[in-house]
């Protein structure tokens, strides 16, 4: 039994190793081949998947609710972008205020800039989460609604940092699909490692039922800190990743929508499963771009479609509105991927029998009920 | 270390104006079962949730093992040596059953979040250790058959055993049980009567519960300490218990 658990651990980790090459060789492949747009899209769906997968790590794993990321955002794309900006660019960039001394100087590589990027939202994070944590119920999420609104504020006015609303432009575009992906990569593979330790299921544990938590000899309050830390370094990194990625950021740009995004995206995906944030966002990315035709005229069977500006924030609702309707609980609801369920999922498959043993017992009844049915008919013939 | 294993010297708990305990003194000899007991409302639960730190007491003492834990917090008093149970059971309901058991080996985790994350250092001899514990614990308890499935979907008198599977994970000096055999058919309560008397004598455990079916109390218990409305009326053995008056009154009324 034990030596059979060890293989299939040693398959799972050979499928995985093969999956993340599959990806990596799909990278280089659509480096080398796909369009500007394209890889544009791609670096996105990278981006939005390290801010959801870190994102439902507090508030799908820990559950506890807030709404922060776009000024976990800001502040990584901020950071990132002073230490990569060099003290020429700077100089030219601040013409209303010069900038501040030791900043206008500190000149970093991309890679470094990422990691303070990250080190830098945790450590306000930690900041933030000291004080919110040690009271419980929703003040996180009125907390952190607030934190955001600051953070723009102070982005606007503190010119001698951020460069006020005029923003900071000409950023190098380190980002490529490589750097995306990787960090994608990495961040998968470090919050799935964390959720499936001792902390992990302590965060499952506070999030199911706190006082119980509490009285099993877990810290509550450190577990929710650990959390919050946590997943505001990748939020930051991701920050870094998109400043880098977009070369000019604002203010403006990181505001409430960010946050109300990555909030639907890891309800769709299912609160609490990273599988199901994955898939989700990547939805989310692809299909925003796709239903960009109902912005663009067309015509179909005859009839013109002029083309309304906006018309895919409607379908979006729309399909938000149906799986909130139908899939309450998002598409993996709780559930994680595992290679023992997808080969469960395609034997299923083969078999035509895709509801499993509840499926199996409907279509039982189904051919009963029929087979009945049609022996009254026999009978009055 | 002299004196009982565990003490409350004039335990008073107020909610506002209102007092929902008042002066209590309950001494826990080592490997012993004592029994609180009251009727609805008296202050039982409250007591329990004074003494491993869910609320805070207004005034008295908790003594443990000769140390003042009075307003502890409640993972402290966890870590200290003291589990319970509640009695609106509170599983994890969306984890598993093994995994329920295994959060509470998180307090002897010794590797880091780094560790956990990298996957190296004591990470895997540390989750090796938490998961055996935890299904030697499901097995001794007999639920060992089910530890794949969620603690949510098991039925009731499982689910209040896994409670104590879970208590137990934290390899408590004291284990206080709040109504543990609530809900249970006959049959039920005397196999768990039995699993508690196995459970107390292997694994050396002093027991203090909460539980309104008399004859299980009365067989199990060795001194019973009865409270009616926050206020302690009687302590002796069940037999001194049986026949006490004040016990008669507040279980029945008084009459005139």
């Amino acid at each position: 039994m034990i030596s059979c658990a060890r293989t299939t651990v040693t398959r799972d980790r050979i499928l995985t190793a093969s999956a993340v090459a599959v990806l990596l060789l799909f990278i280089w492949f659509a480096d080398s081949t796909f369009d500007a747009y394209s890889i544009r899209v791609l670096n996105f769906v990278a981006i939005y998947i390290i801010l959801a997968v870190s994102y439902n790590l507090i508030n799908g794993v820990t559950g506890q609710f807030s709404l922060e990321p776009n000024a976990f955002l800001a502040i990584g794309a901020y950071t990132s972008a002073i230490l990569t900006l060099t003290p020429k660019d700077k100089a030219a960039i601040f013409f209303i205020k010069p900038m501040a001394w030791p900043l206008s100087e500190i000149c970093a590589s991309f890679p470094v800039s990422l990691l303070a990027a990250g080190a830098v939202t945790a450590f306000l994070a930690f900041l933030m989460a000291v004080p919110v944590f040690r009271v419980r119920g929703d003040y996180l999420a009125i907390v952190t609604l607030g934190f955001g609104e600051v953070v723009q504020v102070v982005a606007e006015n503190l010119i001698s940092v951020t460069n006020g609303s005029l923003g900071l432009k000409g950023l190098y575009p380190h980002t490529n699909l490589w750097w995306s992906w990787g960090i994608c990569i990495i961040t998968v593979v470090c919050i799935v490692r964390l959720v499936n330790s001792s902390y992990g299921r302590a965060m499952k544990a506070v999030r199911e039922d706190e006082t119980a938590a509490q009285a099993m000899g877990i810290n509550a309050f450190w577990i929710k800190t650990l959390a919050f830390t946590f997943s505001a370094f990748f939020e930051g990194v991701a920050g870094g990743l998109m400043g880098h990625l977009i070369t000019t950021i604002s203010p403006k740009l990181f505001g409430f929508l960010f946050t109300f995004n990555l909030l639907v995206i890891i309800v769709v995906g299912g609160l609490g499963s990273t599988t199901g944030s994955i898939i989700a966002a990547i939805l989310f990315v692809v299909g925003g771009e796709f239903l960009r035709l109902v912005d663009e005229p067309f015509a179909i069977w005859g009839y013109e479609y002029p083309g309304i500006p906006g018309m895919r924030m409607v379908f979006f609702s729309a399909i938000l509105i149906l799986v909130m309707l139908f899939a309450r609980s998002g598409i993996m609801g709780r559930n994680e991927f595992s290679w023992r369920g997808l080969f469960d999922l395609t034997r299923r498959l083969i078999r035509g029998d895709l509801l499993g043993k509840h499926g199996a017992s409907v279509g039982h009844n189904v051919i009963a009920l029929s087979a009945r049915i049609s022996q009254l008919f026999r009978r009055r013939g | 270390m002299s004196g009982p294993l565990f003490q409350t010297q004039q335990l008073f708990v107020a909610f506002g104006g209102l007092s929902a305990l008042t002066g209590l003194d309950l001494e826990i000899e080592q490997g012993r079962i004592i029994g609180l007991i009251g009727p609805n409302g008296a202050g039982k639960t409250t007591a329990f949730n004074a003494i491993t730190g869910i609320v805070k007491p207004s005034a008295g003492r908790v003594i443990f093992r000769g140390e003042d834990i009075t307003g502890f917090r409640a993972p402290v008093i966890a870590r200290k040596g003291i589990a319970r149970t509640f009695q609106n059971i509170r599983l994890y309901g969306d984890l598993t059953v093994v995994e329920n058991v295994m959060v509470a080996g998180h307090s002897s985790v010794t590797y880091s979040i780094f560790e956990a994350v990298l996957g190296v250092g004591r990470f895997g001899a540390d989750e090796r250790r938490i998961r055996k514990k935890a299904e030697h614990l499901l097995s001794l308890i007999g639920l060992m058959e089910v530890a794949g499935e969620r603690a949510s979907a098991l039925p009731y008198g499982s689910q209040r055993k896994l409670e104590v599977a879970r208590a137990l994970a934290l390899d408590p000096i004291l284990l206080l049980l709040d109504e543990p055999v609530a809900g249970m058919n006959p049959s039920e309560t005397i196999e768990f009567r039995e699993l508690l008397l196995r459970l107390h004598s292997d694994l050396k455990l002093t027991i203090g519960l909460i539980e309104h079916d008399m004859g299980f109390v009365m067989s199990i218990c060795h001194k019973i300490k009865v409270i009616d409305h926050g206020i302690p009326i009687a302590w002796g053995t069940p037999h001194e218990i049986r026949h006490n008056e004040k016990v008669i009154a507040a279980y029945l009324g008084q009459g005139d």
